[in-house]
């Protein structure tokens, strides 16, 4: 099933957190199963829904970071210092916690093995969770289109998916060029700046290459990252943004 | 509604409604200005920069952008809601009425769809359009609207989910039949009504 779609009514979903994941010190993974999962497609994204005791009801979208191929759904939220919903579910929530998910969400921020490559995927903090839905997509499915990424964080400690990312390329061939904004590691000789357009014209895939372009972070990287690439002749059908922020509390 | 799943220890943050306001079901207030938009910012320089309707006119209209900054203009100020949840109280636009942009064409359309650049689109029904329920908005608080919000003119139809605020619009396309345009044929409800909370397909 390449494309398992919303097609029909999309409903309120009881699901279990199985497992929670601390992945940075503001991010968590929840991985959830649920009885009924309509599958989803990778870049996709659900909406959570928590309620308290007297029936206040907060909803919040959030980007599913695991690939179709899973059985179980990741999401991968950070806590926002002001937020609402995301405290609850980085510090709160438990594994054996029911969640209430709607979903899946969103049909053009997506990959999938038909669209083909290559990949260049940009992202800023938790704007990689989208984009690792679509490499281990890529993986589970021993797809041969080339995909590199370009992750801005704002140092090595605010790196989601580290470990992993680190396994992909070394297993998979995934290229992983990352720009730390705040503070780099020691020894550190590539980027410490936000990305840019001198940034993009040095790692960006080849125009000639035609890369299918995704990008997804807070709306200044987005815009800038987006605007840049345009600037350097990309072809703006071939990019697909999300933007997230400064709301989204 | 099934009987509710109480999430444990949740409280959340209520928030009180303005004087007399209320958020449609399932928002939360915003003070600044989220940006959400699926494509890389177009930037149409004002010189090439024309609007369009056509499709079931009799005769197309279009302005250049001063022609179409001679048309009377109007100041709007209206709640906004986005179907990513969240809502915004009061903003204040300027722009120019579609009543004032179909005044003397002849049409048996019902629906229209915005196209922008890009190649964004949006349908509406005609009837959501006019009696001054719907703007090609060029300002937003006092200043030319940003690029990143929609500039230079976007679509503002401020009843329905901000989706079908079409940024960048470009032009209306006057049709018999009913054509969903970007997001509603990617899983978004063909209407929109944020007090009825037609987010998706089937609400």
């Amino acid at each position: 099933m390449e494309r398992t779609t919303v097609l029909g009514r999309l409903t309120w979903r009881v699901g279990q957190v199985v497992k929670t994941k601390a992945e940075t010190a503001r991010a968590k993974s929840l991985v959830l199963e649920f009885p009924d999962w309509p599958g989803h497609r990778a870049g996709q994204h659900v909406d959570i829904r928590l309620t308290a005791e007297d029936g206040y009801q907060a909803v919040r979208s959030y980007s599913i970071a695991s690939p179709p191929d899973d059985r179980q759904v990741t999401v991968t939220i950070e806590r926002l210092e002001y937020g609402e919903v995301s405290p609850y579910l980085v510090d709160e929530i438990q594994a054996g916690d029911p969640l209430e998910v709607r979903g899946p969400i969103g049909g053009y921020f997506v990959w999938e093995t038909a669209l083909g490559g290559p990949l260049f995927l940009v992202g800023g903090g938790s704007g990689i969770v989208p984009l690792m839905a679509m490499i281990q997509h890529r993986v589970a499915r021993a797809n041969d289109a080339r995909i590199r990424l370009l992750y801005s964080a704002r140092s090595l400690e605010d790196v989601i998916y580290r470990t992993e990312l680190e396994g992909l390329a070394k297993r998979s061939g995934i290229e992983v060029i990352y720009t730390y904004t705040r503070s780099q590691p020691p020894g550190w000789t590539g980027y410490q700046r936000r990305i840019d357009q001198a940034m993009l014209g040095e790692v960006a895939l080849a125009r000639e290459e035609h890369p299918l372009i995704y990008i997804c972070g807070p709306t200044p990287l987005a815009e800038g990252a987006s605007n840049g690439l345009v600037a350097l002749g990309y072809e703006p059908a071939r990019i697909r943004i999300e933007r997230f922020g400064p709301s989204g509390r | 509604m099934n009987a509710r799943l109480i999430s444990r220890g949740f409280h959340g943050r209520r928030q009180e409604p303005a004087e007399g306001k209320n958020l449609p079901p399932g928002q939360y207030l915003v003070e600044d200005f989220p940006v959400l938009s699926a494509g890389p910012t177009p930037h149409t320089p004002l010189a090439n920069w024309t609007f369009t309707i056509d499709g079931e006119v009799d005769e197309p209209k279009r302005w250049t952008w001063e022609e179409f900054q001679a048309l009377p203009r109007e100041t709007i100020t209206t709640d906004i809601h986005c179907v990513t949840h969240w809502s915004k109280f009061g903003t204040v636009w300027e722009g120019v009425s579609i009543d004032t942009l179909l005044d003397g064409v002849e049409t048996a359309a019902s629906y229209i769809v915005a196209y922008s650049d890009g190649g964004y689109t949006a349908n509406l029904p005609l009837e959501d359009m006019t009696d001054g329920q719907a703007w090609i908005a060029y300002a937003f608080d006092g200043e030319p609207l940003e690029p990143e919000h929609g500039g230079p003119a976007r679509l503002l139809v401020p009843h329905l989910y901000f989706w079908k605020s079409a940024k960048w619009v470009r032009g209306l396309r006057l049709l018999g039949e009913d054509e969903p345009g970007f997001w509603e044929v990617r899983g978004y409800h063909n209407y929109g009504d944020p007090w009825k909370e037609q987010r998706y397909w089937g609400d």
